[in-house]
């Protein structure tokens, strides 16, 4: 009985975490719409309800009308299956963010004792979405656009890991808990500058953010793995991006800005509305840097990611590692 | 603990099978990663969750992903050009006897293999997590671990020589 009870109780909070982060990202595509536009002196989405609130819904109406084509050469099963893939493991990072401080039932879906090692599995098996939907719509140009994107997230996860691997000496666990707790005085911010910058960029790079979005570069590249989608299909791989975007303003909050620890001493604040605020902090400079930043060249996206971020992380972890072992 | 044992054997064994019986090769690797899935839900049962998580980056999220990578390339079409590849018959014979010597040791194994061997309730509740883990291989096998770390430096060199003495 009590095993049932644990059962229903993680099945009740996983249905909550999903369709928060699904609204959660229906806002996130809301406000990047209003936000672009006011960086380009226009007023973005009015007319769908007021100030526009009503336009992520009513996309995602238009979408689920469509209708459902599956190209005559594509492979069925495949062509259906990468969407659900990528989206599952784009919203499989969120089960071992910690929202709260540890003890609560909502603090976090699950505690796991490696808990960075676990976001860093679900995240890698999230490539199978981008480099099968590629394959599967048998493609030449969705074909060579998925083996960019895998490529590009590969070289990049490498990296992010390799920052990472900083901030888990420094904080001496791989428990989500333990790093965000760890930062209770000082946010991972300052000792872990470097590692943060690699961090960021490279969960940029992850998302597919601007600097490099060649994934989706429609004008230059022919898209990529997603032409041959259309309807709810693609809406799903939309959904995808931003919600790897979303995880990308998540994660870093979690790892270098204290998550929900609280900032300036002000504790009346509760810890998850200091972690949403945070989150809303960074999603705010992803708007920014969509709408400064021009598109990487290729080869120099990966000669970036691997003889410059790769680099600069383990340089990062060297000196950690030495600060560790002398002075702590 | 039994479930869990018996539906991740049960999804490791049908992606092996997945891999046997599959016609197109990126079936096969999807059958692959599929069976990694059932493997890292077995070491969880296990109590080997470094174990497990490794499994799924190493293997599951960057190898299975390079085979991917070269198969989608290689037979880019859905339908390879290569169809009869099945019409070799000794090859066939050869295999179910050695994969059946195969199952009958591991039978032997796992049926009298457990006698004399420590029990559950003997292993430490901090044992297959990631300090633990690393404490072992840091100090009671760092040799090997050191060796390892050589043979894999030694095959990123030959791969550097090469690759660079094709190119210049």
């Amino acid at each position: 009985m009590d095993i049932w009870m644990t059962l229903l109780m993680l099945v009740v909070k996983a249905l909550v975490l999903a369709i928060s982060v699904t609204l959660a990202v229906a806002v996130f595509l809301l406000f990047m719409r209003k936000v672009l536009g006011y960086f380009a002196y226009r007023v973005g989405p009015v007319k769908v309800g007021p100030w526009g609130v009503l336009q992520p819904i009513a996309d995602v109406i238009k979408m689920l009308f469509k209708e459902d084509i599956i190209p005559v050469q594509a492979d069925p099963l495949i062509y259906r299956l990468s969407p659900i893939i990528a989206f599952f493991c784009a919203l499989g990072v969120w089960v071992v963010i910690p929202w709260a401080p540890r003890g609560s039932f909502w603090s976090s879906m699950s505690d796991p004792n490696a808990g960075v090692l676990v976001m860093l599995a679900i995240a890698a098996m999230g490539v199978y979405g981008v480099a099968l939907g590629g394959w599967a719509s048998q493609n030449k140009y969705g074909l060579l656009g998925s083996m960019r994107a895998t490529a590009q997230m590969i070289s990049y996860e490498l990296a992010m890991a390799a920052s990472l691997l900083g901030v888990i000496l420094w904080t001496g666990s791989v428990s989500m808990f333990d790093i965000v707790d760890k930062q209770r005085e000082v946010i991972n911010l300052f000792p872990q500058f470097l590692g943060f910058l690699v961090f960021y960029t490279a969960s940029l790079a992850e998302a597919a953010w601007t600097p490099f979005d060649l994934p989706e570069g429609e004008t230059e590249l022919v898209g990529g793995y997603h032409t041959d989608y259309g309807g709810m299909r693609f809406g799903l791989f939309y959904l995808t991006e931003l919600t790897h975007a979303v995880n990308s303003a998540v994660l870093t909050t979690t790892f270098y800005l204290g998550g929900y620890n609280p900032w300036f001493g002000l504790t009346m604040i509760p810890g998850f509305v200091w972690f949403l605020i945070k989150v809303a902090l960074l999603v705010f400079v992803l708007y920014w840097i969509k709408c400064t930043f021009p598109r990487f060249r290729y080869d120099r996206l990966m000669v970036f990611g691997w003889k410059v971020l790769l680099p600069v992380a383990a340089l990062n972890l060297v000196g950690t590692a030495i600060y560790v072992a002398l002075w702590a | 603990m039994n479930v869990v044992f018996i539906v991740a054997g049960l999804m490791a064994i049908a992606g092996v099978l997945g891999v046997i019986l599959a016609k197109q090769p990126v079936y096969q690797v999807i059958s692959t990663v599929f069976s990694f899935l059932g493997l890292a839900a077995l070491y969880l049962s296990l109590q080997s969750e470094f174990l497990a998580v490794i499994q799924l980056i190493v293997y599951g999220g960057a190898i299975m992903i390079l085979f991917l990578f070269v198969i989608a390339l290689l037979s880019a079409r859905k339908d390879p050009v290569e169809k009869d590849v099945g019409q070799l018959t000794r090859p066939k014979l050869l295999g179910y006897s050695v994969g059946g010597a195969l199952l009958v040791m591991l039978a032997i194994v796992g049926l009298f293999g457990h006698e004399g061997r420590l029990d559950w309730a003997q292993v430490p509740a901090d044992f297959g997590q990631v300090k633990a883990f690393g404490y072992q291989l840091l100090t009671t096998n760092v040799f090997p671990f050191e060796v390892l770390a050589f043979i894999l430096m030694v095959a990123v060199i030959g791969v550097m020589i090469l690759v660079g003495r094709h190119r210049a």
